[in-house]
Order: structure tokens, then sequence, then C-alpha cells
């Protein structure tokens, strides 16, 4: 039985992670994240789960304690942010590389400086070549279903990769909003037992875990890393099938809004898309052939589906919630470019680098971008890359 | 869709208090958000909280610029902020405050939508013996929204405080009363 409920984004992730009950979570609390141990940590002195949870000084020794966890053959988990997150940098690299399904709370927030603890999505973007599957939410609901997909994506003996599962930082892990949560034993029955192929801890066969790796053998751990993050996307998506025919919640790889028809459309990730949504319907009912495409997974990048995704589309605004610094637009902005190249050509495409920092993003900057759009599709000049919302 | 922005200084609990809106919103079978603006977090600095209560799902995930209500937690705020900007004309004001009505009716003398005065203040030291503006503004907010009636708020907080304060019981009449003086006492300046 499923149950309806109101839930910010990091009480609704906090009770997957209940649900889930982990063998291990380690974690380092920084806002905005902080909330999802301490739930952890409530759960555990309440009884409610079995977890071994390691208080840690930092997020280097946060992520070092799941990657011990996880060799050692347990489902290990911690929640990060921001600052917190860069901090793991180099063992996200180690986790991926070693194959170790270890999953990750991250809620997004800003890099600084300036400091600033609100959100965009520079902290899980500078992690975006560390081999890790990297899935965004929209809002609650999203972030509780993806958490509760996530271990049987990263898990699965094809893939076996580490995954984040991604929301914004205050405007969705601060935010109480209606969710539906479903019972402990659909939850406990769809996530199963994880059973590893091989394990540090296993008697019967010696393993090792991280050693050095001459020339020799360095470029075919790699080759394996790829052809894992290539089964990820088949496994996302049966995963994600799996789980919409037993919720009626629809996951993909990502979410097509009103692109029937449409001529100008956005594509953008995580809480902005619903504000975006809203514009889109307005926009219809005007006449506007306005559409909007959600990415939810962006590692594995989906470029084969992508390209296919703008049939009619005269202009597309690609909306960057971090700036990669390139001088001619963010992260986003350079893939899905790269994807329609070749494939989808003649439709005009501008990356707008929007929302750092926690600037909010209203339904009327949708307006304004797909004016923008209107003026694109009919010929006007336009720069490849702009900033949108800034006071300049 | 009724959008309502709170306006009060950190430590007063405005969050809170669109955390508690939302749920008995949500306890009608409303859909609804709560959430505050999260700037520099100091004791005393002005603080903005959000509601969104609809009948369907809310996807606009932005802070508010053009409320049905705005309430005022602490008046003194109104020297400082413009915390009309962008109000309804059809819309509504709430105000906790301890001047008089005509007073009041000064401070807001731009504003087209109405304006209602409740000394919060002062119901919650007489009925719960401590400043606590929130659960007296909770009521007034809820009947100037029409979320819900008189009989079934009561009856819904009566619950949730006979839940909240399971561990000290004698604390529970204190609000009710609270709740009851507040629903009939604010005044439409």
């Amino acid at each position: 039985m499923s149950k309806r409920d109101r839930l910010s984004g990091n009480e609704a992730v906090a009770a997957a992670i209940r649900q889930i009950n982990p063998d291990v979570v380690a974690a380092f609390p920084i806002t905005p994240s902080t909330e999802i141990p301490q739930y952890i940590s409530s759960f555990k002195a309440d009884g409610l789960i079995d977890t071994e949870f390691i208080t840690v000084e930092s997020e280097h020794s946060a992520m070092s304690a799941c990657i011990g966890a996880s060799a050692a053959g347990v489902r290990a988990m911690t929640a990060t942010s921001s600052a917190g997150m860069a901090l793991m940098y180099e063992l996200l690299y180690v986790a991926a590389s070693d194959r170790l399904p270890i999953v990750m709370a991250a809620v997004n927030r800003a890099l600084s400086g300036p400091i600033n603890i609100n959100a965009d999505h520079s902290d899980s973007m500078g992690a975006r070549d560390s081999g890790w599957i990297q899935i965004y939410s929209e809002n609650a609901q999203e972030a509780y279903d993806n958490m509760l997909m996530a271990h049987r994506i990263a898990e699965h003996p094809d893939v076996m990769l580490p995954v984040m599962i991604c929301q914004d930082g205050f405007i969705t892990s601060h935010a109480v909003q209606n969710i539906v949560t479903e019972d402990d034993a659909f939850a406990k029955a769809f996530i199963g037992e994880y059973r590893p192929e091989k394990y540090l801890l296993n008697p019967q066969e010696s393993l090792g875990v991280g050693p050095y790796s001459v020339s020799v053998y360095y470029m075919e751990i790699k080759r394996q890393q790829f052809e894992a993050m290539n089964s990820a996307r088949r496994v996302i998506a049966d995963v994600s099938a799996e789980f919409t025919a037993r919720t009626g919640r629809a996951y993909a790889m990502f979410e097509s809004y009103r692109m029937e028809g449409a001529e100008l459309a956005v594509l953008l990730m995580s809480s902005s898309a619903g504000t975006g949504k809203v514009a889109v319907d307005a926009l219809r009912e005007r006449g506007v052939k306005a559409g909007l495409v959600k990415l939810r997974v962006f590692r594995p990048f989906p470029a084969a589906e992508l390209a296919g995704a703008f049939p009619g589309v005269k202009a597309l605004g690609i909306m960057d919630k971090s700036d990669g610094f390139s001088g001619c637009g963010g992260p986003l902005g350079a893939e899905v470019r790269a994807a329609l190249y070749g494939k989808a050509d003649g439709i005009r495409t501008i990356d707008y680098i929007y929302g750092l920092g926690g600037r909010d993003v209203r339904v009327e900057d949708f307006y304004e971008i797909f004016d923008e759009l209107a003026r694109m599709a009919g010929g006007a000049e336009a720069p490849d890359c702009r900033y949108h919302g800034v006071r300049e | 869709m009724i959008e309502i922005r709170w306006h009060g200084r950190g430590g007063q609990g405005a969050k809170t208090a669109a955390l508690l809106l939302a749920d008995v919103a949500f306890s009608t079978g409303m859909y609804v958000q709560g959430f505050p603006e999260y700037g520099p977090e100091r004791m005393g600095a002005p603080i903005t909280a959000y509601n969104r209560l609809d009948d369907k799902p809310i996807r606009v995930h932005s802070n508010i610029y053009f409320p049905d209500i705005v309430v005022l937690v602490d008046e003194s705020l109104a020297e400082s902020v413009d915390v009309t900007a962008g109000l309804k004309s059809n819309g509504s004001v709430i105000v906790n405050t301890t001047q008089r009505p005509e007073k009041v009716r000064e401070m807001f003398a731009d504003c087209e939508s109405a304006v209602y005065a409740i000394d919060a203040r002062d119901i919650s030291l007489r009925c719960i013996g401590r400043n606590l503006p929130n659960t007296p503004l909770l009521a007034v907010v809820v009947r100037t929204a029409g979320i819900m009636e008189e009989k079934a708020f009561l009856d819904n907080m009566e619950e949730s405080f006979a839940h909240k304060f399971s561990a000290k019981p004698e604390v529970v009449a204190g609000n009710m009363n609270a709740i009851r003086e507040a629903w009939r006492g604010a005044i439409l300046l």
C-alpha cells in the first residue's frame, strides 16, 4: 500500500534510506544535506535500522569508509553537498574504478567562491567524469523514487558502479511537498538483497581491491568501466520500467513534456523543470508551440536518444545550472550539442547559464527564454551562450 | 492556487509557521508547498517563508512574487522590507501588532488589500504563557485563506497538539484557547 504524505526532499530521501536499511552509512555534515545523516542517526537510535553509522572527520574519510565497506561486500551509502563532494573527488574516482556500487544522496549546492549555501549543479558537474552514474530529481517524489531504484542499478552484475541521486539544495531539500511513499514490504522486495559476486571478506576466494596498476593493465580497467557505463543504459531503462509498472510513476532517461509539435524547446534538469512545465502550459494556451525536455540521467549520457528528441524543433535552449568556464557554455550545452551534431542538424541552439548560487528561477524567466527562442527560430542573431537572470 | 508569503525575523518561527500551515492544508487533502528562503542565518535578521496551496499538484519551484496573503510576524519589518510587494489587490495582509487599529491602517495607507490586525503576542502570552505568535497567526491565516471551517480546524489542531505535546498534555488547553481566541480576534481594518 502506498501512502499519501508530505515531506521535504531530505525527509523523502531519508525515508527511502530507512527502507533500504544499508549496512554502512559514513557521512560528514554539510548544508543542505546535513539533515539526511541526522535522520539516519535517529533511525538507528530508534532501532528502525541496523545500519553501522560511522561519523567521520571529513568527506574524504566518509567516501574512504564507504569504499572499504563496499569492497568488504556490504551496502554502503553517504550524503553530501558542495565542498563536501569536492573533498571526495579523489575517492569518487577510486569508488568507480574499483567497481563499488556505493549510493550517494547528493543535495546540489554551489561551490565557493563566493561562499554560498544555495543550489546549483557545480558540485556534481565537477564529478561528471568520475565514473559515477548521475540521476537528477525534479522534486521530493523523484528523489525518493530514484533512491529506491539506485541500488538495483548500481549492483546489477553488468554495471557494478556507484550512483549519485541528486536533488536541488533548499529548493527541493527543504521544501515540504506532497509525496506518495511505498510501504516497507514493497520497497524491500523491490530493492532486494545484495549478494556480490566477489568481495574482500570472502574466505573462499581471495581478492585484491585497488592495487597499483601498471600501464599494461590500466587501460583495460578503463575499457571495462566504459562497458559498465554503457550497460547501465539498459539496466536503468529496465529498472525504471519495472518501477513505473509497479507504481504508476513514469521514469526514463529523460522526460519529454509537451514535445508533440514543439518548435521551441528547452532542456534542463531538476527543480526548475517543474517551473518550466508551468510556463510551457501557459505558452501552449497562447498558441506558442513550446515544449520541454527534462534530463533525468546525465551519466550515462543518453546521446543517441536525445538526438531524436527534438523533431520539428527550430530553436532549443539548453539550460546549465553551472558554468564550466570553457568560455562557451556549461557542460549540458556542450554534451547536448555534441549529441545533436550530424544527427539533428538545423536546430538552432543557445546555452543559458542560469540559477547559480540559488538565484531564483521564475516562470517569467522561461517566458523570456521562449521569447528569445522564438526570435531565433525567426532567424534573429543570438549568442551561443549567455547568462540568464543576472544583473549586468 | 493560494500563495502566502510570511515575513519574520530569524528565530521567530516564520518557517515553522509555514510548515504548520502546510500540514493543516495537507490534512484537508490539498496539495501543498511550505519552504523558507535562506539568506544569512542570524537571529533577528529578516527572513521569508512561503506556502502554496492548491487542489492540484504544484510544479512551480520559485519564490512567491504575487501573493494572495502576506503575513507579518513582526510589524517592525514594515519599516525596512517592502512587505506588500506584489500583493494582489484582492489579497490580504495579516499583521501581528500591538498598535491601535488606526495606527496600523496608517502603516498600510497605500495598500489596496484587506488589512487584518491581531495581537498574537498578547494572546499567546495570556493563553500559553510565552510569546509564541505562530499559533494564533496560523488560525487567522487558515480562516482568511478559507482553508477550513472553524470546527474542523479546531478539531484538527486539538489532535495535532495532543500528538505534539503528548509528554505535557497540560499545555494543550492553552494552545487551543489561543487559536480559538485568534480565530475570532483578528480585526479587519
